[in-house]
Formats: structure tokens, sequence, C-alpha cells
């Protein structure tokens, strides 16, 4: 039992970080890229905000046939509700710095490359590091249900505990679940507050 | 001599409105031309023809004789010293690295920034506050710093967009006393007369995107141009 419980916490815990990481990789560059292209700014929000009202369990399902049971397909699922989160934060905090900073930075002689790198993103960091920490947070909850396509995870105790009427089962996969949330949101919380500027 | 910038027969305009009409204007070294105008009448928008941040329709605008547009946009702005209203600090840069940016820009070496960022903090008289952010500052003092960032680079010429219009008024006259002392080439806008009166070289009055008037400051208060009245008039409701 304690053996089973440190290896699905720790498969868990494998399932968020990597589909964080690729979420990550993909939402904060596409951002980056929305923040100069107006037109498409309300196209990719939108596109991003169907997937998100995709039931997880149907999207496990629409994916199945593609990608087969197991991990790969968990994390492809994951990934997609991930995304909307940190590509919002992202968004909003680059266009929310005050246009007479960029307007400065522009006038000093700042490349387009230097003005990203030394003034939106370092302005930017706590709303994406937010945006993360609301993706992580979910990521962990929606992971339990990666176990019904056999992704593993602490979903396998709360499975198997449905199955079986046995609530302590369902309680070993939960209780560690929520332990992970409240440790990654306050984890995320202090970075952040690590970047408060102004 | 060579003007410094040199405004030849420029248009320009914006939603399909002329903001600016053969607009013709020369700065000489060392002088401060103020633009004096209503809001709307194309101030600002002559302001930013000169480092590139906007290009003219037709006409052209030269910067020590070469046009705008055949220079490289980025040396263009590092060689022009621009101050805005509430300074436009880095909220997450020191002072220090404030005033140093554009030498850092620039790949000056570290050693000359340093020195260069305490000779500029003490000409703006905030010599102990290099390593303090902006928002500790107040208005007063982050438009000093504003300005000594400008000048770091030993720009050829300063442009100002009502650099002292968000300060209360006794702070205002100090730091319009210091520019003043700086005797800087620089183009300046406002609309404030008092402001324009007191820091011109020669005041260039717009309306509506046209030149109305450009005199020495003694000339101005004597213009019978109609805006220049106008403007002449604000003195002398104050008792």
């Amino acid at each position: 039992m304690w053996f089973e419980l440190g290896s699905l916490t720790l498969e868990h815990l494998y399932l968020v970080v990597i589909s964080i990481f690729i979420a990550a990789a993909i939402a904060i560059p596409a951002a980056i890229g929305l923040t100069r292209r107006e037109g498409w700014r309300r196209f990719a929000l939108g596109l991003a905000n169907v997937f998100q009202t995709i039931p997880s369990l149907a999207l496990f399902g629409i994916l199945i046939p593609v990608c087969g049971i197991g991990k790969i397909t968990a994390s492809v699922a994951l990934v997609v509700y991930a995304i909307l989160p940190i590509l919002r934060n992202t968004l909003l905090g680059i266009t929310g710095i005050d246009p007479a900073i960029r307007e400065s930075a522009v006038a000093m002689g700042m490349t387009p490359r230097q003005i990203l790198v030394e003034v939106e993103l370092p302005l930017a960091a706590r709303s994406i590091i937010a945006g993360l920490r609301v993706a992580t947070v979910a990521t962990i909850g929606t992971a339990t249900i990666a176990a019904a396509i056999g992704a593993g995870g602490l979903g396998v105790f709360i499975f198997r505990g449905i199955a079986s009427v046995d609530n302590e089962q369902i309680l070993a996969g939960a209780i560690p679940a929520a332990i992970m949330a409240i440790f990654a949101d306050e984890g995320f919380g202090w970075i952040e507050r690590k970047f408060a500027v102004s | 001599m060579s003007a410094i910038v040199e405004f030849r027969e420029v248009n320009y305009s914006a939603g399909g409105r002329p903001v600016l009409e053969n607009f013709n204007l020369a700065i000489e070294k060392g002088e401060t031309v103020v633009l004096l105008g209503r809001s709307g009448s194309g101030k600002t928008t002559a302001l930013k023809l000169v480092n590139g941040l906007i290009f003219p329709a037709s006409g052209e605008v030269l910067v020590e004789g070469k046009s705008t547009k055949d220079w490289n946009s980025v040396e263009l702005k590092r060689r022009i010293g621009y101050v805005i209203q509430e300074a436009g600090l880095f909220p997450h840069f020191t002072v220090a690295a404030n005033i140093g940016i554009v030498p850092r820009l620039a790949g000056w070496h570290q050693e000359k920034i340093t020195g260069r960022v305490t000779e500029m903090l003490a000409n703006v008289g905030l010599p102990e506050y290099a390593e303090r952010y902006p928002r500790s500052l107040s208005g007063g003092q982050r438009q000093r710093v504003g300005v000594a960032r400008a000048l770091a680079a030993h720009p050829t010429l300063l442009l100002l967009d009502e650099p002292f219009g968000a300060l209360d008024p006794v702070t205002r006259l100090d730091l319009q006393r210091q520019f003043r002392a700086l005797r800087e080439t620089a183009l300046f806008v406002t609309h404030d007369i008092r402001e324009a009166l007191m820091l011109a070289s020669r005041i260039a009055l717009l309306c509506n995107g046209r030149l109305e008037v450009l005199a020495e400051p003694g000339e101005f208060l004597h213009s019978d141009n109609q805006e220049a009245r106008a403007f002449l008039e604000v003195l002398e409701s104050v008792v």
C-alpha cells in the first residue's frame, strides 16, 4: 500500500510536470507572437476557450483512437487544458505594460528583441507565473482522471475505490492529490511574490 | 552653420486628418526651440518625426543633415535623448540601471557607464539614489532621472514632450530652472505659455498642424497673431 502510494504519487507528479512544461513551451511563445498580431489574438483565445469547455473524459475519449491509451494520450489532453491559462496570462502581462514604458524603450533605440527580453518579459513575469500556477493546480486535479485511460497516477486509487465502494481507497488518492495541489499553489505563490515589481 | 534638425515641407496625416501641414523649422546647435500649441495641434507628432518613431507622408526631416528615412533606425534613436511625461522609467531597473541603459545598449565599458551614471546623478541632484527603484521616488525625482537618462549617452539633441506637465508648480519651476542651466540643443513640447517663454530660445507656435508664429520670446510677447494672442491672454488672466 505505502509503496504503491509512493509510486503512484511520483507517476502523477511526472504527468503534471511534463504536461505543464510542454504547455508552457507552446503557450508562452505563442502569446508573445500574438502580442504582435492583434487580429489573431481573439481567434487564438477563442480556440483555447473552446478546448477548455470540452469535458475531460470526453477529450480522453476523442484522443484514444488517435493516440491510443496510456500516458501519451493523457499528457496531450492535460497540455490542451493547461494552454489557456498560460496563454491568457502571458498575453495580459505583456499587453498590460504601460505604453509609456514601451514607447521610451523604442525611443531609446532598443531593438524589438531587446524590448522583449529586457522590458516585456521581466514586467510580465509575475502574470506569466500566475498563469502557470492556475494551470498546474488545475492539472493536478484533472490528472486523476487520466487513470481512466490507463495513464496511472493517483486516480488509480480513486477509480479503484469507486469500483469497490471503498472510501479509504478514494481518500488515499484524493488526499495526496490535494496536498500536491496546495504545495504547488504555495510554491508558485512564493515565486510570484519574488517577481513583484512596482 | 548647419542645423541639427531641419523640417522641410513636412506633411503628416493620421486617420485621414492632416496633423502637420507644410511644416518648416530648423533647430540650430545650442538652442532650445519650444513647440507651443493646444492639444491636437501637432506638436507631439513633430517630435516623433525627429527620432523616427513616425515618418512624414511627404517632405523630409533632416537630422544632422541626413533624412530620418536614411538613418539606421536604432542608431538615430540612440543619438537623440527622449523625455516624456511621467518619465517612462523602467520600474524593474534601479535608477542607475535606468540612466545607464543607452550607454549599455551602445556597448560602453562597465567602468565608463558607472562613471557616467555617477556624474549624471550628481548633475541632477540625486547622488544617493543610484540603487533605488523608480517607485520609491517622488514625481520630481523621477523626472530628473528621466532627464539624466536622456542625457547619459551624450546625445546631439534632446526631445522633451511636456516633461514637467505632471509636477506640482513649485517642483516644476525648480526643474525648469535646472533644465535651462543645462543649455542643451533641444526641441521642447509644451502647452504652457509661461514654460515656453522661460525656456525657449525661439518659440514655434502650432495651430491645427500649421506653424503660426516663430519668434524669440521677446518678440512673441508682441505678436499680433490671433493664436498667439489667445495664449498671451492666459498670462494676462493671472493677476
